[in-house]
């Protein structure tokens, strides 16, 4: 993985540009000091690693406007970062740039039960989001596992799914309005409290693009009344074949559970070792949820225990407590810090057609050999989000390289059977330069178009989402302005 | 008038063309400023060309009517869920609606408000873009955060960015049982808190429109599931005034507006749902009108008066309100001529917008004008 050679030139001129930010953001917004910018020099994609040099932590949309309009003068690029959760490396730093923090704007402006959304400051949390109307009812419902850290600035930037989006959508499609900020400083609203553009639909390309068409300070989300009820069951099946087959059995015999995820025998060890949720030990196990009222949720698992039954399970067991799906939800949700505690690991989130899952899946058992890397998976099944876990050895010397070549001929297997490089965490740094895998120059030309519409100079996030020879010749000209 | 048939003739036309192009699928869609400029037909780029049903996937030519997917889709007991709404009644117009027309103009009904738009069941396109170069974004899985999302920015450009050539969807199981709770004679401010109730509750409700003057709430879903929700939602709207159960509604009523069909001119609104019996209490005298999403959807029909006025007054009002947009589906001619068609945007967003169209149809051929705020001449 290679970035830019940061600007010697920009870097020069590091006194004067912190200066200015010192007269339009309070003392202890600007963070310059070479100890503390250490805490943001990366973020959940640990392997990169690099100092900003400088971070900045605005309270305002208006400080997030002279922010930008201050470093587009400058011609300095800005790192957008909501909590740093990102797997791809999307709030990676580099050492010419300003890192740009929305964590201290994490306010709830607006309530409105009637219309069915809140107004929040994107600095907040996804699990706060629905922390501040859950007492009434209601929730958000795009649920990344790293809810309870992640930020909706963040959620916006990658359009972040969940396990629950199988019913319930990923944020594009619960994200009704943005304040955005524009690297100019010019500040324009799009969308808000009504359903669908007048016009050209920005909001759609404005969410998943990374922090590079503009930040986000402010969001629209629609929120639902959550349903009266859910519950999970257990499946366990012999091979992830047969677990797959179940998968598509459900979906075609029209039942929609809200969730079905998929864990293999190393994840539900190292879950079960974590959560204590009582997996039964299997080759795959499938959490099946569906929601509503008690006879509803009956009479929909009553059908998908039938459909599970015919795959001669080797364990079948429907949630007997509130406890106990917490607990199976726990478990799952927890399934990356777990693995994370026995090895380190590099996750991927390719996404393939459903149908093709018991191919891939042999596919990467064999891969796994052949690398001399363990994996392991646990994903998304209902919607052909994969989550392949390659474990490595951080200290020993060329295994992160081994790792990401297998991880990179993974990706290529998810384009080459009709899926994508990244269904929910983001191209970032990681997945970059194998975007002309999935598309076409003339493809990728027409992505960069848009961003040369909202920031001539490439200055937002510039080495992220395409390959880097691709966005070089945009990248050089922004440089050879200054 | 250019029939073409494969993609490669679409591209071929495209960078060929001298002149303005005026884009046409079914030709049932005829909204927007009238484009002058050689026809470039679609309908020929028609047929499945993937459905995976186990997948809940389906990819067709652009060209290809919605009836025919729709007619696919039901032999696997699946269907496209965001309800697209068909303005052959209205507009007078006749021939088949074309999927790349529907994502084009991003056009759903009642079930919008539980499902999602047609944009969010777009999950890729290709398409041709104004000089003629051949374009593809997103795939054919549900999940694909893979680049910047020019699906969404495609749904809704009425092909003022590109021509589309292909479309993959999310498809989503039928359902085994449908019934719609009516509340008769309810004043519009009132059905807005009606349907408000209802949508804010857990009982799923997948349409919710006050059409003549009842209010209609749709459930869908297993029998015994509609029956219990159907139960618990009379209960709560019973301050509503007395509600009855129709299991026959027949709610293409709502979706394609029929009540508007014989109007002079029709609007399409959407703003926030409170906001709707404002919206309505502005009109002049003599405008029908019906309310879906809520209320946040509003069709308004105008036979008789002044239609250019009333277009005004309302694009002006609901730019007082905070946000939302009011289209002129139908109309006279020199109305439609005049414009603006579409919602005024603010600076900067226009700003943006006129930016990207520059950028994908540098000449300025594809529908030119069709959207723009300000008439413009299209360049040779």
């Amino acid at each position: 993985m290679h970035m830019p050679v940061p600007d010697s030139a920009i870097i020069a001129r590091k006194a004067r540009l912190v200066e200015r930010l010192h007269k339009v953001l309070p003392q202890d917004a600007v963070i310059d000091d070479l100890v503390e910018t250490r805490a943001y020099e990366c973020d959940a994609l640990t392997a990169y690693r690099c100092p900003p040099m400088v971070a900045v932590l605005p309270s305002t949309t208006q400080e997030v406007s002279d922010v930008l309009r201050l470093c587009h003068e400058e011609g300095v690029p800005v790192v957008p970062r909501g909590s740093g959760t990102s797997l791809a490396g999307g709030a990676l730093p580099t050492a010419d740039c300003v890192i740009l923090g929305v964590a201290r704007m994490n306010e709830v402006l607006e309530t409105d039960y009637d219309n069915r959304f809140v107004r929040v400051q994107t600095g907040r949390t996804n699990l706060s989001v629905t922390g501040a109307v859950e007492s009434d009812g209601f929730f958000y419902a795009p649920d990344p596992s790293s809810q309870l850290a992640c930020a909706i600035a963040g959620n916006i930037a990658m359009n972040s799914g969940g396990a629950h989006c199988l019913k319930y959508g990923v944020t594009t499609n619960n994200l009704m309005g943005v304040t955005l900020v524009q690297m100019d400083g010019t500040v324009v609203e799009i969308g808000g409290a009504h359903l669908d553009s007048g016009g050209l639909d920005l909001l759609g390309v404005i969410c998943g693009s990374e922090g590079q068409l503009g930040v986000v300070t402010e969001a629209t989300l629609r929120i639902l009344h959550k349903p009266e009820g859910a519950r999970p069951v257990l499946m366990g099946f012999d091979s992830a074949e047969i677990a797959g087959a179940c998968v598509a059995d459900i979906i075609k015999a029209g039942v929609l559970p809200v969730a079905i995820e998929f864990m293999d025998r190393m994840l539900i060890e190292v879950c079960e070792d974590f959560a204590k949720a009582d997996y039964p030990l299997c080759e795959a196990l499938l959490i099946v949820e569906v929601e509503g009222s008690a006879p509803e949720i009956d009479a929909q698992l009553a059908l998908i225990m039938d459909i599970a039954r015919r795959h001669d399970p080797v364990a079948l067991r429907e949630s007997a407590s509130a406890e106990e799906s917490a607990r199976i939800w726990a478990g799952r949700k927890a399934a990356f810090s777990a693995i994370g505690r026995v090895s380190d690991y590099m996750c991927l989130d390719g996404t393939i057609p459903v149908s093709e899952l018991p191919y891939v899946l042999r596919r990467i058992g064999e891969m796994s050999k052949q690398y001399g890397l363990a994996v392991g998976n646990v994903f998304h099944a209902g919607d052909g989000n994969m989550h392949p876990l390659i474990c490595y050895d951080a200290n020993k010397p060329g295994d992160l390289e081994i790792c990401e070549a297998f991880g990179a001929e993974v990706l290529k297997l998810c384009v080459d059977v009709g899926g994508c490089l990244t269904g929910e965490h983001g191209v970032g740094i990681e997945k970059r330069d194998l975007m002309g895998y999935q598309y076409a120059p003339a493809d990728l030309e027409a992505q960069m178009a848009v961003k040369d519409v909202f920031d001539d100079k490439w200055l937002l996030n510039p080495a992220k989402v395409f390959p880097l020879d691709s966005s070089e010749p945009r990248r050089a000209t922004q440089m050879a302005a200054e | 008038m250019m029939k073409l048939t494969t993609e490669a003739e679409v591209a071929e036309c495209v960078a060929d063309a001298r002149g303005p192009l005026a884009l046409r699928g079914g030709g049932t869609r005829a909204v927007g400023r009238p484009v002058v400029g050689d026809v470039l037909d679609v309908s020929g780029l028609s047929g499945v060309t993937l459905y995976e049903p186990g997948a809940l996937t389906i990819v067709v030519q652009a060209g290809t009517p919605v009836s025919e997917i729709e007619r696919t889709l039901a032999g696997e007991n699946q269907r496209l869920a965001f309800e697209p709404y068909d303005l052959c009644g209205l507009l007078g117009t006749s021939g088949a609606s074309t999927i790349g027309g529907v994502i084009a103009t991003n056009a759903s009904g009642p079930r919008r408000i539980q499902a999602g738009a047609a944009r969010d069941f777009a999950l890729g396109v290709r398409f041709v873009d104004g000089a003629g170069t051949v374009i593809k974004n997103g795939g054919r899985v549900m999940k694909n955060v893979t680049g910047y999302d020019l699906v969404k920015l495609m749904a809704g450009s009425w092909g003022t960015l590109g021509v589309l050539t292909e479309v993959s969807l999310k498809v989503l199981p039928g359902v085994e049982d449908v019934t719609t709770l009516v509340i008769p004679d309810v004043s519009a401010p009132e059905a807005v808190a009606a349907m408000s109730r209802a949508l804010s509750s857990s009982y799923e409700v997948s349409g919710a429109a006050w059409i003549e003057g009842a209010v209609w709430l749709r459930l869908e879903g297993f029998a015994a599931s509609v029956a219990y929700r159907a139960g618990a939602l009379q209960k709560i709207l019973a301050p509503f005034g007395e509600s009855a159960l129709m299991p026959d509604a027949d709610w293409t009523r709502v979706r394609d507006a029929q009540p508007l069909h014989g109007a002079e001119a029709v609007w399409r609104v959407s703003v926030k749902p409170s906001n709707g019996p404002l919206v309505l209490g502005a009109l002049p005298e003599g405008c029908d009108s019906l309310m879906d999403w809520g209320g946040g959807l509003i069709w308004i029909g105008q036979s008789g008066g002044n239609p250019a006025a009333t277009h005004a007054a309302l694009q002006a009002h609901v730019a007082t309100l905070g946000g939302g947009h009011a289209t002129l589906m139908k109309g006279p001619e020199a109305l439609r001529a005049a414009g603006p068609v579409f919602q005024p945007e603010a600076a900067g967003v226009a700003a943006l917008s006129a930016a990207l169209r520059t950028r994908f149809d540098p000449r300025s051929i594809l529908n030119p004008g069709l959207m723009a705020a300000e008439p413009v001449r299209a360049a040779g």
